[in-house]
């Protein structure tokens, strides 16, 4: 049997009195696109946070390859090479794409002084989002003179070249147009091709279940199904999502 | 819009043009066009450009004005003279600004590391002080305002009070308060003749020493912020400082290098002006934190942070002083010197945000 390549084991958070994460579970296997879908308000943000370093849990465990680990803040997850791609894309708009693909991560020409190796930093720019079938017009421009769908490819290709592991998308395409929104979709499957598992967080019910191998359902703080998105459907993920379906089999079997 | 790394005004990188071509092998005559009005729209839109010309034009207008006077190699070696101090402020102010900071204090660290160094070359043998004591009481002074720019930093970075107000109160508390507590309000006239006679008033291969010490730090710290990681960080901040957090960059602790480096040229600028003027000048100075800012937004810099460059700077303090010069020498009165200095400040700004818009439109 395969290990999970992360896994949310009854963790818990609160918020004062509010019960954020419940005995929450989740895994995400090694090359497969899984998303995680719920309601507003049943945690998933929060699931997130929790798993890409951005918050401590009050209880439970986040597993690496099957290992407990302590992530205290979102460089401690990199490190373990999980990344993530915030939907506000956290992009410098005035730094071009060379800059942002490699902004806290330079390279050096003479590492002594900290003098940067714009030419290489660039190249590999290039190289990057070539590799993700991504054109930009010119990789010397700033990063905020470029279209929505542009950044959007620039946060992605920076979150592709650093993740060993996994990479977290909070709701990818809500900004993009359907052209693009297509695109987005094609550079998680490729990701997901070389090896690096997906962690889709989306409310668009189709497109989620037209990229992802697995869904994960959460509400009201706990994983409370469990589907391979090939045998359900979008009325089988809202009744999950909003409790209308009352599942037998409490998100333990799930169909996956 | 031009890359904020480009030290020079030229707008799109020589070896960035390349790449995009590999990326995008059939490239239509559409997207030649493309490129090219993209290439034009950038010359525009760069500031260096904009500033260089009005300098030129100003220059061009004041030789036609003042035939013989104006543009001769003296004038202009006393222009730089006169603006090294300010100079110096300037670049300071240049990495606070693109941080999406300001520093206002930076006049009243002049004077401050002023009093503090000539305090110390004054109680260690005074006018005839030699360059041990010279030495010495420039570190205490380059220290002074290297240490009140950290606090100011830290007030910025950590307690998280506005900029503009951290560094107004700095400039009241040190200008109008220390170094009046210092002094008893009566400037210091005994400065070491070993530093006026050199750095003041004195040459290095026909080179005026307060030409070349501003320039010299100038092109310092323009390579700093152009091509290392402290630059970068510069820009990444005030771009956007939650995203340089979660890349990992500590902000916090980058902020406080910044406020403390604007103190430490202020520092310097101190050190120069003392040596240029053989005197504190305590209540000369109150509104170079005005000129400083001037010139960085005149230098194309924005102040809402993540845009400006070191040679933007040097031309937007070569308007404000061949502007005021040229005034001078063509006759106008004084007091019409300081509206057209306002006026140029209103209108630096106003490019800046025509500047924003034309980026947006791209």
């Amino acid at each position: 049997m395969t290990e999970p390549v992360l896994e949310a084991r009854k963790v818990t958070k609160h918020y004062g009195h509010v019960l954020a994460l419940d005995d929450a579970d989740f895994e995400a296997m090694p090359g497969e696109v899984v998303a995680l879908i719920g309601d507003n308000g049943a945690g998933k943000s929060t699931l997130v946070k929790a798993l890409v370093g951005a918050i401590r849990p009050d209880g439970g465990e986040i597993l690496v390859d099957g290992h407990a680990v302590h992530l205290t803040s979102p460089v401690d997850a990199r490190r373990h090479g999980i990344e993530a791609v915030y939907q506000d894309l956290a992009l410098a708009p005035d730094l071009d794409a060379a800059a942002n693909l490699h902004l806290g991560r330079e390279l050096y020409l003479i590492p002594f002084l900290k003098v940067l190796d714009r030419r290489a930093m660039r190249r590999r720019a290039v190289a990057a989002f070539a590799d993700l079938g991504v054109e930009l017009p010119d990789v010397s421009a700033p990063v905020g003179a470029l279209s929505g769908g542009q950044r959007q490819s620039v946060a992605v290709a920076r979150a592709v070249s650093y993740a060993s592991r996994i990479i977290f998308m909070d709701e990818p395409t809500a900004a993009l147009g359907v052209v693009q929104r297509g695109r987005v979709l094609d550079t998680i499957r490729k990701v997901r091709d070389r090896g690096v598992s997906v962690v889709l967080v989306s409310h668009n019910m189709p497109e989620v279940l037209a990229v992802s191998d697995r869904i994960e359902v959460l509400r009201m703080g706990r994983r409370v199904a469990r589907y391979a998105a090939s045998q359900t459907t979008v009325d089988e993920l809202v009744g999950a999502m909003t409790g209308a379906l009352e599942l037998s089999n409490g998100g333990k079997g799930g169909a996956a | 819009m031009s890359d904020p790394q480009q030290v020079a005004g030229t707008p799109a990188a020589p070896e960035g043009a390349a790449p995009p071509g590999q990326a995008v092998p059939s490239a239509r005559p559409a997207d030649v066009r493309g490129a090219a009005r993209r290439l034009g729209g950038r010359i525009v839109a760069a500031s260096e450009s904009w500033t260089l010309l009005a300098l030129i034009i100003l220059i061009v207008f004041f030789t036609i004005k003042a035939p013989g006077k104006f543009l001769t190699l003296s004038d202009f070696s006393l222009m730089g003279q006169n603006a090294a101090p300010l100079l110096v402020m300037a670049v300071g102010e240049t990495f606070v600004i693109i941080t999406a900071g300001i520093d206002l204090s930076v006049g009243s660290l002049l004077v401050l590391t002023g009093v503090m160094t000539d305090l110390y070359c004054i109680h260690h043998g005074g006018a005839n002080a030699g360059w041990g004591t010279v030495a010495v009481g420039s570190v205490l002074g380059l220290a002074t305002g290297a240490g009140w720019g950290a606090v100011q930093g830290f007030l910025v970075a950590k307690a998280k009070v506005p900029p503009l107000i951290v560094t107004l109160a700095g400039f009241i508390a040190a200008g109008e308060g220390v170094a009046y507590l210092i002094t008893g309000g009566a400037d210091f006239r005994t400065v070491p003749n070993a530093l006026v006679n050199t750095i003041g008033s004195g040459s290095v291969i026909g080179i005026p020493w307060l030409i070349v010490i501003s320039f010299a730090a100038t092109i310092v710290a323009g390579l700093v912020l152009a091509f290392t990681q402290f630059g970068r960080y510069t820009y990444a901040i005030g771009s956007n400082a939650e995203a340089a957090r979660r890349a990992g960059i500590r902000v916090d602790r980058h902020l406080i290098k910044v406020y403390a480096l604007s103190g430490v040229l202020a520092g310097l600028a101190g050190i120069l002006s003392l040596a240029s003027f053989d005197s504190t000048t305590i209540a000369g100075h109150a509104f170079d934190n005005l000129e400083a800012i001037t010139a960085v937004a005149l230098g194309g810099a924005s102040l809402f942070g993540g845009r400006g460059s070191m040679f933007g700077t040097v031309i937007g303090l070569a308007i404000s002083t061949v502007l005021l010069e040229g005034l001078i020498i063509i006759g106008v009165n004084q007091y019409w010197q300081e509206v057209a200095i306002g006026l140029v400040l209103v209108a630096a700004v106003y490019l800046d945000q025509f500047r924003r818009r034309l980026r947006q439109r791209a």
